[in-house]
């Protein structure tokens, strides 16, 4: 198949495993993140991608040949490092020609492809400036005008944009998104900014602990988290135990709850609800009943804490739909089955 | 490209060279001179293959038990009246502008490789009495007529102090750079003047740093050759002049080479006390 | 008050390191052959004596050739071994990093007498190009510290950016390492050249019978007969060395060279 494909790839330092037997395929021109904290083994990944870390089990297929023995300077890929690593001997336009010189390319040449990638960037006129007389902002472009010199057939990039600061990294977030649907390259991005690959991604890769725990299309991973870790890690969610009753039937705190399916043979399950999912009503009225703890009022968004059964369910809810409620009042929680996640254990 | 082991032959292949080189011309060299000194000696300059002891024997004499401890007296000496002049002056030299820093550097590094034929000229011609610091003294009515100062120990001393100096100070120089410069201001603000603050401040918290300068300079000084041929009488040669002096001039190879063996012990001794007191530094 | 103090400590030390070298430029204007202080009149015939003197001129290109040549000696010692230090993982191999400073560390007369013994025993005892060889051994320290410290400056994304485009190990040392490691290289290779040049003990006990370089030069004068000559090669040297640690700290970072320098020997 065209793209590129993971098989049972494991990188082991020593004792730790950093990587486990991991599974993965990117079909062609598809935007990729990789997602998850810090040691989950995704700049790992990444690098064995890149061919500068070797995989200690697994293959690595690109449009169906073998790689994984590939040395990278033989992978065509293009990768933008985190601390971005622009040659500080060279200058703007140079660094962006530097893969053109090394294979020989005439002057005419490095020049043309040079004023191209400056024009995509936004930066035409710089190819002389020297590297450190520019803005955190233009280094990262011109890092990214380096990276696709050739055209490559994968754009890696680690964590490019953790440099920027909040304003410039959510513009970057877009201008890279835009610039990759713009070319239709296969792009890889490790991150551990959630928004971030909410942002940018085809497919959100969620990992922890070496594995994948998730992958899938950025909503399906917010609405239709596959563990706990998952729902846990991607935006706020409420994690509620469940059980399987006499009868057979899901209940939640010791009220029954329709519509809830159980993963067949399970006694018990955590189902995960959105906070902005979750809907108050009079006492008796909803699923659950319970008392409100704490009204915390942000202005564009009202989070109330509901104490059921020894478990705190937070509700979202706008202004517009504000539910006059105070602390101490006892309500009904309301939980409509399909917004009720089943987990996996 | 990732940096691994090496896989096959030629990975190693940048280390053939360097390698080479200093095994044949460092490693050998330095065997077949602790060789030599267990060789006999013949008459005439010559020695034959053997295994006595000696050459070795020989320091047991009073004269060389006396040149051996002149020259440990005159390193130690040395060592000390380095750092106690470089120690104030390179915590000084720290806090100076980087421009001036870098004036001082490029003067201590100039001094520092000059030649000891050049400093034992230059100080000789200090020290004497056509051209030295006599006519000054004369002139300011402190002295009769012009003497030569030189040769005397207090010339040997001078001039093997002029020589360290700047190395003292190039070897103070990082760890004082890199010292906390609030320690100091602490002081300051809980009333210390500046040199009481010097004294109680600065002196501990350098401890190991100024006792590993102090072996440093002490081998830096028994390195020394020339000075105490120029500047000194016969009794103040040290062992380096007699090693010189024996494997040139009385053609005594292998007793020269078991006195080198003798320094090398001697001054390997002090490198391991070096590296010891810098360990214990660390985890301080 | 300490104001004061400390600008007297320096005018001191500064006095102190430079009283020597105002004398010996003194003497080296004398009219006449006389090493007198203050100089009877002023020449600088003695200047012009360095390269009109048959003698002093060969020393002169003697030890500008021994410089010249020992220290690329040294640099090609020290280049390939740390980048192999650099680049591989071999632990084993910092051996050879021992090797490369123990000669300097140790008192010279011990260098100068084990190369004694072994070009003796070689049979190439008082050949010229042996003093190269001794001075690149001697002086291998120099090139082999500014070096690792200049390898350990490279970030390593730099290299694998490199790789991530396309170069090769030979491309990326030539395209990346070598153009930032060359001040260093360029330091390393002055740091031991200025040393070379005034270096005495080494080539007197391996060469000093067959080949007059101007340390020993000086030195046989001093024994032989004064002459000012002795005072203006001195003040050339002195010279010499405070322009090329001029350049240096020009083109590089001298405090930091000196900061890594003294805290790897210590």
């Amino acid at each position: 198949m065209s793209g590129l494909v993971l098989n049972n790839v494991t990188k082991q330092f020593g004792a730790f495993t950093a990587v486990d037997n991991v599974h993965l395929s990117v079909p062609h021109g598809t935007f990729v993140c990789l997602l998850g904290p810090s040691g989950c083994g995704k700049t790992t990944l990444l690098r064995m991608i890149a061919g500068l870390e070797d995989p200690t089990n697994g293959t690595i297929l690109l449009d169906g040949a073998d790689i994984t023995d590939v040395p990278t300077h033989k992978r065509n890929l293009g990768m933008v490092f985190q601390s971005l690593a622009l040659f500080p001997h060279l200058s703007v336009g140079e660094n962006i020609a530097y893969s053109l010189r090394i294979r020989g390319a005439s002057r005419e040449e490095q020049k043309k492809r040079v004023d191209e990638l400056l024009t995509l960037i936004h930066l035409p006129g710089y190819g002389d400036r020297p590297v450190s007389k520019l803005s955190g902002g233009q280094r990262q472009r011109v890092a990214i005008a380096r990276a696709l010199a050739l055209s490559p057939k994968i754009f890696l990039l680690d964590e490019p944009l953790s440099a920027l600061d909040a304003k410039l990294r959510e513009a970057m977030q877009v201008e890279l998104r835009q610039l990759q649907q713009k070319l239709g390259i296969t792009t890889i991005v490790v991150t551990h900014d959630q928004r971030e690959a909410m942002t940018m991604a085809d497919t959100v890769v969620v990992m922890n602990g070496g594995h994948i725990r998730q992958a899938a299309s950025p909503i399906e991973i917010y609405r239709k988290p596959a563990d706990t870790f998952v729902a846990d890690f991607i935006g706020s969610t409420n994690l509620i135990e469940t059980q399987v009753d006499s009868s057979g039937a899901a209940t939640i705190l010791g009220h029954r709850v329709q519509g809830i399916v159980l993963p067949a043979g399970a006694q018990k399950a955590t189902i995960s609800v959105r906070p902005e999912d979750v809907h108050l009503t009079a006492p008796g009225n909803g699923a659950i009943d319970g008392t409100v703890t704490f009204v915390r009022d942000l202005g564009g968004t009202i989070e109330t804490f509901v104490e059921a059964g020894g478990q705190q369910i937070i509700a979202v809810s706008t202004p517009r739909e504000r539910p006059e409620v105070t602390a101490g009042q006892a309500v009904g929680i309301a939980l409509s089955p399909d917004v009720c996640v089943v987990l996996k254990q | 490209m990732k940096r691994e082991p090496p896989q096959s032959i030629a990975d190693y292949g940048p280390l053939f060279f360097p390698a080479g080189m200093l095994l044949i011309f460092f490693v050998v060299p330095f065997g077949t001179m602790i060789a030599v000194s267990f060789f006999q000696r013949q008459e005439g300059g010559f020695y034959t293959p053997a295994f006595v002891f000696s050459n070795y024997e020989r320091f047991l004499t009073a004269f060389f038990g006396g040149v051996l401890g002149f020259s440990l007296m005159l390193a130690v000496t040395v060592a000390i009246c380095c750092v106690v002049l470089a120690l104030p002056f390179t915590y000084l030299l720290s806090r100076l502008t980087r421009r001036l820093q870098v004036i001082w550097l490029v003067g201590l590094l100039s001094v520092l490789s000059l030649s000891e034929v050049i400093i034992g000229f230059a100080w000789s011609t200090l020290l004497s009495r056509t051209a030295g610091l006599s006519n000054l003294l004369v002139k300011i009515g402190l002295l009769e007529q012009p003497v030569a100062l030189f040769p005397s120990f207090g010339a040997v001393l001078t001039g093997m102090v002029y020589q360290a100096l700047p190395y003292t100070i190039l070897v103070l120089y990082p760890a004082i750079v890199r010292l906390d410069p609030t320690l100091m201001e602490a002081a300051r603000t809980l009333g210390s003047s500046p040199i009481r603050a010097f004294f109680n401040v600065l002196v501990p918290a350098l401890r190991n740093t100024i006792m590993a300068t102090l072996i440093m300079v002490f081998i830096f000084a028994l390195g020394s050759y020339l000075l105490p041929q120029i500047l000194g009488r016969p009794q103040h040669w040290t062992l380096s002049v007699l090693i010189t002096d024996q494997a040139i001039y009385q053609s005594n190879m292998p007793f020269a080479a078991a006195m080198a063996v003798f320094l090398v012990l001697v001054t390997l001794g002090l490198v391991a006390l070096t590296l010891l007191i810098g360990r214990k530094g660390e985890k301080a | 008050m300490t104001h004061w103090l400390k600008r007297f400590y320096f005018l001191l030390i500064g006095l102190f390191l430079s009283l020597p070298l105002i004398v010996v430029a003194g003497v080296s204007v004398n009219a006449k052959q006389t090493l007198a202080f203050p100089p009877q009149g002023f020449s600088l015939s003695w200047y012009g004596e360095i390269f009109t003197n048959p003698e002093w001129r060969a020393a002169l290109v003697a030890s500008v050739i021994l410089a010249t040549t020992s220290a690329a000696l040294a640099v090609l010692i020290a280049l390939p071994l740390s980048w192999f230090l650099w680049r591989r993982i071999a632990p084993w191999a910092n051996i050879f990093q021992v090797l490369g400073i123990a000669p300097f560390t140790l008192p010279p007369v011990i260098t100068a007498l084990g190369l004694l013994t072994f070009w003796a025993t070689t049979g190439f005892y008082g050949q010229p190009w042996t003093a190269v060889i001794g001075h690149a051994i001697f002086f291998v320290t120099l090139p082999l510290v500014t070096l690792s410290l200049g390898f350990s400056a490279i970030d390593r994304s730099f290299v694998e950016a490199a790789a991530t485009m396309g170069a090769n190990d030979r491309t990326i040392f030539r395209t990346v390492v070598l153009p930032l490691i060359l001040p260093y290289l360029v330091s390393g290779y002055a740091f031991a050249f200025v040393l070379s040049l005034n270096e005495y003990i080494v080539a007197y006990m391996t060469v000093g019978f067959t080949l007059e370089t101007l340390p020993i030069k000086i030195f046989n004068a001093l024994r032989y007969g004064y002459t000012p000559t002795m005072a203006s090669v001195t003040i050339l040297f002195v010279f010499t060395a405070a322009v090329i640690f001029s350049l240096v700290a020009k083109f590089g970072d001298l405090p930091k060279l000196l900061g890594a320098m003294a805290s790897d020997e210590s």
